[in-house]
């Protein structure tokens, strides 16, 4: 039987379990490895051969060369580790959450200072008012 | 005896220690909510705890994907900060406080919770903000902290029931510590938000609000909240609060609340603080 996964219907939203943490463990692990200084400095110096010792996929690797975190994520990537790799680009949690959201950096920064995004409509696919349409069970 | 006097909760933006670091906690930004831990640390100076077990999460610091413990309890004697990338915080080695440690495990995992050992480790913003905002910058720690990771980034975490039974499990193995310490039980983590994808800035006020209500006075039935609930209105990082619910077991079924702040935004994140004590 499969993994039950109720949070699949969460629109823009992947959650990082079982499955994408199998598929994410080398993209995941060459993050960790951003944790030393020297890897850092050996990275940036090359960041193609960097890469290119890690046994990540080649759509892997492109989403680390093109810091495509929304494609990173779908790969198997976590935020957590992935901070290790804006990190070492010297930028924010916030700076790489606006990249995923599709907006400019100040729009993003304005909406978080009026209060954030609203889950209204945010809930799950096709959630039309007050959760009406969205699975509660699950675990 | 040892005793559990109080439990504080507080969210860990690693944003605000990074605020604090750089020198820019009287910023316009900042200031409001660096204003939230004033009451804090008057508070925390007259408590003078001896000892804080410290729920938090590691991100992706001390553990890797090669080892994912769901519940893991720091017995070492000192906990260097993590370099996250950026190089550690510079804020002071956090001492442990072996002994109490390894009596909360022995007694815990005799309680049927099957908790990690870990005899060294390195601690990242998760526990060292918390500890900024309720010390400030300090030479030296004022209090020894024992470190409760516990698993909220590999999906599934711990259920809030767990969390909130464990907690208990460790008010009754510090109240069978026989040195007399004044201990402090803290949660970490939330409130509402999310990181990642394009519903990253996701932050659910009344909900997060209605959550402390009932955190504080209802925990019990708090507890029984499915993870997918915390995903939907919270956010996929918001499910860190179950860390609160370990902090709210170890407390009274009634307690004191002498501090509560709320205040959006830190970075991504709502920021969420209480302070609960002990009635009796």
């Amino acid at each position: 039987m499969a993994l039950e996964k109720p949070y699949s219907d969460i629109p823009g939203t992947v959650i990082f379990d079982a499955d994408q943490a199998r598929k994410g463990y080398h993209l995941n692990q060459f993050c960790m490895s951003l944790m030393k200084p020297d890897n850092r400095t050996r990275f940036k110096r090359d960041e193609r051969a960097y890469v290119d010792e890690w046994p990540m996929s080649e759509d892997q690797k492109r989403g680390v060369l093109a810091r495509d975190y929304n494609r990173m994520i779908e790969l198997g990537g976590n935020i957590y580790f992935l901070a290790k790799l804006f990190s070492t680009d010297g930028k924010s949690f916030q700076y790489t959450a606006a990249t995923m959201t599709g907006m400019t950096q100040e729009a993003y920064a304005t909406m978080m200072l009026n209060g954030g995004r609203s889950p209204e409509g945010n809930r799950c696919v096709g959630e039309t008012s007050a959760r009406a349409g969205c699975e509660k069970e699950g675990k | 005896m040892a005793r559990i006097t109080a439990g504080v909760a507080t969210s860990h933006v690693p944003a605000i220690g990074a605020a604090l670091d750089n020198g820019r906690s009287a910023e316009p930004y900042w200031k409001p909510l660096f204003a939230g831990y004033e009451f804090s640390k008057q508070w925390v100076s007259r408590q003078k705890p001896d000892v804080a077990v410290l729920v938090y999460n590691d991100h992706a610091s001390a553990f890797s994907l090669d080892i994912v413990p769901t519940f893991a309890i720091g017995c070492s004697a000192a906990f260097q900060p993590a370099d996250e990338g950026w190089g550690p915080r510079p804020v002071p080695v956090v001492e442990g406080h072996p002994e109490l440690a390894s009596h909360i495990a022995q007694s815990v995992i005799q309680q049927d919770f099957d908790l990690t050992i870990i005899n060294r480790m390195d601690v990242d913003h998760g526990l060292t903000v918390p500890m900024s905002l309720m010390f400030g910058q300090p030479e030296r720690w004022p209090i020894r902290v024992i470190p409760l990771a516990v698993n909220v980034v590999l999906f599934p975490p711990p259920s809030g029931r767990r969390c909130f039974e464990l907690g208990k499990a460790i008010r009754r193995a510090v109240d069978s510590f026989d040195e007399d310490l004044n201990v402090q039980v803290w949660g970490t983590g939330g409130m509402s938000h999310q990181l990642q994808g394009p519903r990253a800035g996701l932050i659910n006020k009344e909900w997060d609000n209605r959550w402390l209500d009932r955190l504080i006075d209802d925990p019990d039935a708090l507890a029984q909240m499915p993870h997918i609930e915390y995903l939907r209105e919270a956010g996929s990082e918001g499910v860190e609060l179950v860390m609160w619910l370990i902090m709210r077991g170890a407390l009274d079924a009634k307690v004191r609340t002498v501090h509560r702040f709320y205040h959006v935004p830190a970075s991504n994140t709502a920021v969420g603080h209480v302070i609960l004590e002990n009635g009796s």
